[in-house]
């Protein structure tokens, strides 16, 4: 990839490296990264991988994200190794780390959950059953949640 | 502290003690025995959705201590006005000491338990969980067979949506018990159940025919198919009334071998079982007094004194 720069390096920021192909932009809601008012955010999708295959690459110019934003991804990308730039350096390198619970990142799937009634002010509130395979429960309604269904409800 | 929302809430020793204690209250249960521990106390039934055995039996259970009840129902109160839950409990959360929950939505009971500060009873939620009943269970299988390490339950009918067999199922697998789940096909343990149980290496067999599991059985628990959890009609027209005991069926039943049924029972069980020495399901009703009894006790940190008389 470097030999081939589709996207020029950033000088301060983050990289978010091998994400899944195709869930780039997920990635970009998740992050809750305002494209309309942030600073520059390039993309590329779909590129070679020796590791993955096929992956997604993300660079957030002039923003480093916290280590508790970066657990956000857990659901979606969670094999994705981050690096922290400095002055065109790597200053750090973070992975992405499975929280035992999900607060606030995406809401139970089931129809008949307490959490439906979006007046209620409690958090949505995740278990992490097993890490691999990812198995997610509610907190409060014990219902085993799709993964698919959970990035369509990602808050 | 003192929530119990589902029977994780528990471990097995908590559980052998509150049914210990739950024995010795038999006496004070049936009101012979004047026992005002929980005098001062005052219990908020919360009810947001019908019941009948539970709530009256909190309600038994409460005063025959010398404590006080103030029963809630959702109808023509705030709730009708769209109040959340989170603002209803802590109304609640100020009236009274310890709250019993029924409600329609699943995880209602955690949702209150983290809302308030007293202890909350989760008396049924949605099709989720129902440990007081789950409790009331134990103490009558133990009362009808001494240990439960081995037997094997058979449990019968609406597995899908009945919240008792769930809260039932995983507190038995814990115990050593061997699982039978009989039910049509539409209204299967939801897997993720099935696969708890196993994960806790318990034997469970799935069948859709009960008749053929009577001999094995040691303990044979109907329930009753819910209209009102259906989505639609004709779905609960195909599966209305198939499982049916009568006495005859029960011939060749083991000579311990006892029915229940968390009631009301619709047609499942036929009154010519009734005066079968397998009938247990008026005892089981009974026990829901005694059991919520020690509940109560443990949820406000009340010791039961070792000797009731």
């Amino acid at each position: 990839m470097s030999e081939m720069r589709r996207v020029t390096a950033i000088k301060n920021g983050t990289v978010v490296d091998h994400i899944p192909s195709g869930n780039a932009l997920m990635v970009i809601r998740m992050l809750r990264i305002d494209v309309s008012r942030s600073t520059p955010v390039s993309l590329v999708m779909n590129v070679p991988s020796d590791k993955v295959g096929r992956k997604d690459v993300l660079k957030i110019e002039d923003r480093e994200l916290s280590q508790e934003e970066l657990d956000r991804l857990a659901l979606i990308a969670p094999a994705a190794s981050i690096a922290i730039i400095r002055n065109h350096a790597v200053a750090e390198k973070l992975v992405v780390d499975l929280p035992s619970d999900l607060i606030n990142i995406a809401s139970c799937s089931f129809s008949n959950c307490i959490t439906k009634n979006d007046r209620e002010p409690l958090p949505q509130r995740l278990r992490v059953i097993s890490q691999d395979p990812l198995e997610v429960r509610c907190y409060y309604c014990g219902k085993g949640q799709e993964i698919s269904e959970l990035i369509d409800n990602i808050l | 502290m003192g929530d119990l929302v589902t029977m994780d809430d528990l471990t097995n020793e908590e559980i052998d003690s509150v049914l210990v204690v739950a024995e010795r209250l038999v006496p004070v249960a049936r009101g012979d025995v004047h026992l005002p521990l929980l005098q001062g106390k005052v219990l908020a039934n919360m009810f947001f959705e019908n019941s009948t055995r539970t709530r009256m039996s909190f309600e038994t259970a409460m005063k025959r201590l010398g404590g006080s009840v103030m029963n809630f129902s959702s109808i023509g109160t705030s709730v009708s006005k769209g109040e959340t839950l989170f603002d209803t409990m802590q109304m609640i959360d100020g009236y009274a000491d310890v709250a019993a929950i029924r409600h329609p939505r699943q995880g209602a009971a955690q949702y209150s338990a983290d809302a308030v500060s007293i202890p909350i009873l989760n008396a049924g939620d949605g099709a989720g969980n129902h440990p007081t009943q789950t409790m009331l269970d134990l103490l009558t299988i133990r009362q009808a067979h001494g240990s439960m390490e081995g037997l094997n339950v058979v449990l019968v009918g609406d597995l899908r949506y009945g919240r008792t067999v769930h809260s039932l199922s995983h507190a038995l697998v814990r115990f050593g018990v061997s699982l039978t789940l009989v039910s049509p096909p539409s209204l299967r343990m939801p897997d993720e159940i099935v696969s708890d149980l196993r994960s806790h290496g318990a034997e469970v067999v799935e069948t859709e025919t009960l008749i053929e599991q009577i001999p094995n059985a040691d303990v044979i628990y109907m329930t009753r198919i819910q209209k009102e959890r259906f989505p639609d009609e004709d779905e609960y027209a195909k599966v209305a009334g198939i499982y049916k005991l009568s006495a005859s069926d029960l011939t060749g039943a083991k000579k311990g071998m006892v029915v229940m049924h968390p009631l009301p029972r619709v047609d499942e069980i036929d009154p010519s079982v009734d005066s079968t020495d397998h009938a247990f399901y008026f005892q089981q009703a009974f026990n829901g007094v005694p059991t919520r009894m020690a509940l109560l006790c443990r949820s406000l940190g009340v010791e039961v004194p070792e000797e009731v008389v």
